[in-house]
């Protein structure tokens, strides 16, 4: 039996689909079994993020309607052993399937994998209820704005609504010199309001656009970088391995953040 | 305590920061997206309240306050209504 985990966050543009494509990359990373589940019907972009983009030949609407096997439906990454991808169908609406005909995708796939990643639509509607129906976790991603943190609160709400076992927090984007100037609202500030744990914080850096130019995720990279890690180590968190937040700030410091910090006026 | 200082000291050094407006409109915003009540229901409950209590005693609606909060995921209205002073023979009158 596998875990099912939704990755979901309500507004769009915030990096769920990145998130999922370096985050089932890693957690394949660690030996397991992993599928993705692109849940965004008419919009997908998982395959892309993964480079996979020339390999999809049927989707999960081809394996529903029984023009295929799931199995066949299914693209193994070559690069990272372990790691498959169930992708969405591009040109049918978000309509095309129904919260039932996805429970029955997954209960299918669930002997086979360690690991199931749903990489849910944005917004609140069909597309969401498809994407969160068989799933036991969810993985909120969310940014340091307003708009966004709003967004993840109203996910949260309807998550909980349909009892989920457990939520946890990604802040993805987050620029740390702009905390520490009092410009951006940190992780604290997000989970005062969000009040739900945290599982991880991912700083903004462009290494994720060109890593997405490539269609490489970045956890593939030989390179070590500070998103990368981030994600590497929400991927341990997730397998049940307790490992510390990396210190984002160290690499703002100054002699005055030091001083600040040192009497407590950080932005921790 | 000393956190609470800190926080003090943070929210009038940093009153214009954007970081601090932002958290307080997130709170606001958010209570009330909980509730799941739109400011015009606000509006008339706040109206209806207000007659119910006038009816049994003076109160300042200039000095009142009418908010929705949040803590912990628990939403609660909370109403400040400030007294002048206690309508003494109203029951007689009408």
């Amino acid at each position: 039996m596998s875990r099912v985990i939704v990755i979901t966050s309500g507004k769009g543009g915030v990096g769920k689909t990145t998130i999922t494509a370096n985050l089932g990359t890693a957690v394949a990373q660690l030996g397991k079994k992993v599928c993705l589940i692109d849940a965004d019907f008419g919009l997908r972009n998982l395959d892309l993020l993964l480079g996979l983009e020339q390999r999809v030949v049927y989707t999960i609407i081809d394996a529903l309607s029984g023009e295929c096997t799931l199995e066949k439906a299914i693209v193994k990454d070559k690069r990272t052993p372990g790691l498959h991808l169930l992708p969405a169908a591009q040109n049918r609406t978000k309509d095309a399937i129904t919260p039932e005909q996805m429970k029955e995708v997954i209960e299918q796939l669930s002997p086979n994998f360690d690991y199931i990643f749903v990489d849910c639509p944005a917004g609140i509607e069909m597309g969401f209820r498809n994407a969160i129906v068989a799933a036991q976790e969810a993985l909120i991603v969310t940014t340091p704005e307003v708009a966004a943190v709003r967004d993840a609160d109203r996910v949260v709400g309807l998550l909980e609504s349909e009892n989920m076992k457990s939520i946890r927090l990604i802040v993805n984007r987050l620029r740390p010199e702009m905390v520490q100037m009092d410009e951006m609202i940190s992780v604290e500030d997000i989970m005062d309001l969000l009040v739900i744990p945290l599982i991880g914080i991912v700083p903004d850096d462009k290494r994720i656009i060109t890593s997405s130019n490539r269609g490489e995720p970045l956890v593939l990279s030989e390179e070590e970088s500070l998103p990368g890690m981030a994600i590497k180590n929400i991927a341990q968190r997730l397998d049940g391995v307790e490992v510390p937040y990396l210190d984002l700030m160290a690499s703002q410091d100054t002699l005055f953040t030091r001083i600040r910090r040192f009497f407590g006026f950080s932005g921790k | 305590m000393f956190k609470d200082i800190i926080g003090t000291i943070n929210s009038w050094t940093g009153a214009k920061k954007s970081r601090y407006r932002a958290k307080n409109r997130l709170q606001l915003v958010l209570a009330h997206d909980r509730a799941g009540v739109n400011p015009e229901l606000i509006q008339k409950m706040r109206q209806e309240i207000i007659e119910v209590v006038s009816r049994y005693l003076d109160i300042d609606v200039e000095e009142m306050e009418f908010s929705i909060q949040s803590n912990d995921r628990i939403t609660s209205l909370s109403a400040n209504l400030p007294i002048k002073k206690i309508k003494r023979g109203n029951t007689k009158e009408t």
